[in-house]
């Protein structure tokens, strides 16, 4: 049983960072669930037992914080910084970057300067705090065992 | 006052499994490989460096119950461990060295940043590495 739990980890988290290396590329959910040997089916649903959040949820967030150092780094404007980080809409992109940072990317962007620290420090200093209160209400350890069952 | 740090430890599933990654993927060498009955205290270290080496330890006793045991391995593969961050001369060279090991599972290319150019990979249970070339800008701030 463990075992198991653990070869589907290592799986998920191998399709986790493939999303990762291609967050500008539009979501491929055959491709990342080939990653993880797991049907396009169960993709969605065991990712999230396991991560929190939805494939698409994830690599949304991703993208996200990836504007988010954009707009804080470079005199880039809102529009490329939207297609430079792989949403195809800039509606979709203000609509979600409100969602998870509770501005607008505009007035992020303005109000937010360059930090100095490596980059995953960064990473760590800017993750959106919204986020992890939603990621903690939508997991359970009811789902995760559920689905972690044959 | 301390003067070094000696030893740091990352979780692994299986010593053997590891040792093979960090020692023949990975390019470290092996320390310590000392049984002291059931337990084995095995370490690798960057070749040349005698400190600090890095103890590869499995989730078990006498640490842990089987449960506990069973968390940690959870929490190996999902990534959510701490991990490794080395340093290189050469972070493209390395990379290309890497892959002709076999290695395949890189979360980041080699990629230049203000402070030198990096790059991340997972060993073979999930644990996050990372391997900096510090830039020149990266040796004044901590000059």
């Amino acid at each position: 049983m463990s075992r198991e739990v653990e070869d589907l980890n290592r799986r998920l988290l191998r399709a986790r960072d493939a999303m990762d290396r291609a967050y500008a590329e539009p979501l491929n959910v055959r491709a990342v669930a080939a990653v993880a040997h797991i049907s396009e089916a169960h993709l969605s649903r065991t990712f999230r037992a396991v991560f929190g959040e939805t494939p698409h949820r994830y690599l949304q967030r991703r993208r996200v914080e990836r504007s988010m150092f954009l707009l804080r780094e470079t005199e880039r404007s809102v529009t490329d910084i939207c297609f430079d980080v792989g949403f195809s809409s800039l509606g979709t992109f203000s609509r979600t970057f409100r969602e998870i940072v509770g501005e607008t990317p505009s007035g992020y962007s303005k109000g937010h300067g360059p930090i100095v620290a490596p980059h995953c420090v960064q990473l760590a200093a800017m993750r959106p705090r919204v986020v992890a209160r939603v990621a903690m209400q939508s997991s359970s350890f009811g789902e995760a065992a559920g689905a972690a069952a044959p | 006052m301390i003067n070094r740090l000696n030893v740091t430890s990352i979780y692994v599933l299986d010593k053997e499994e590891a040792l093979d990654f960090y020692v023949n993927k990975l390019g470290l060498e092996k320390g310590n490989d000392v049984r002291q009955g059931d337990y084995r205290w095995l370490t690798v270290r960057v070749p040349g460096n005698p400190e600090p080496e890095v103890s590869l330890e499995q989730p078990g006793p006498p640490l842990h119950d089987e449960a506990t045991a069973a968390q940690l391995r959870e929490l190996i593969t999902k990534g959510a461990l701490g991990g490794l961050v080395f340093i290189t001369d050469d972070a493209r060279g390395l990379y290309e060295t890497l892959q002709a090991r076999g290695v395949t599972d890189f979360t980041q290319e080699p990629t230049e940043h203000f402070y030198g150019i990096d790059m991340g990979l997972r060993d073979p249970f999930g644990n996050p590495i990372r391997i900096l070339q510090q830039g020149k800008v990266a040796q004044e701030a901590t000059a």
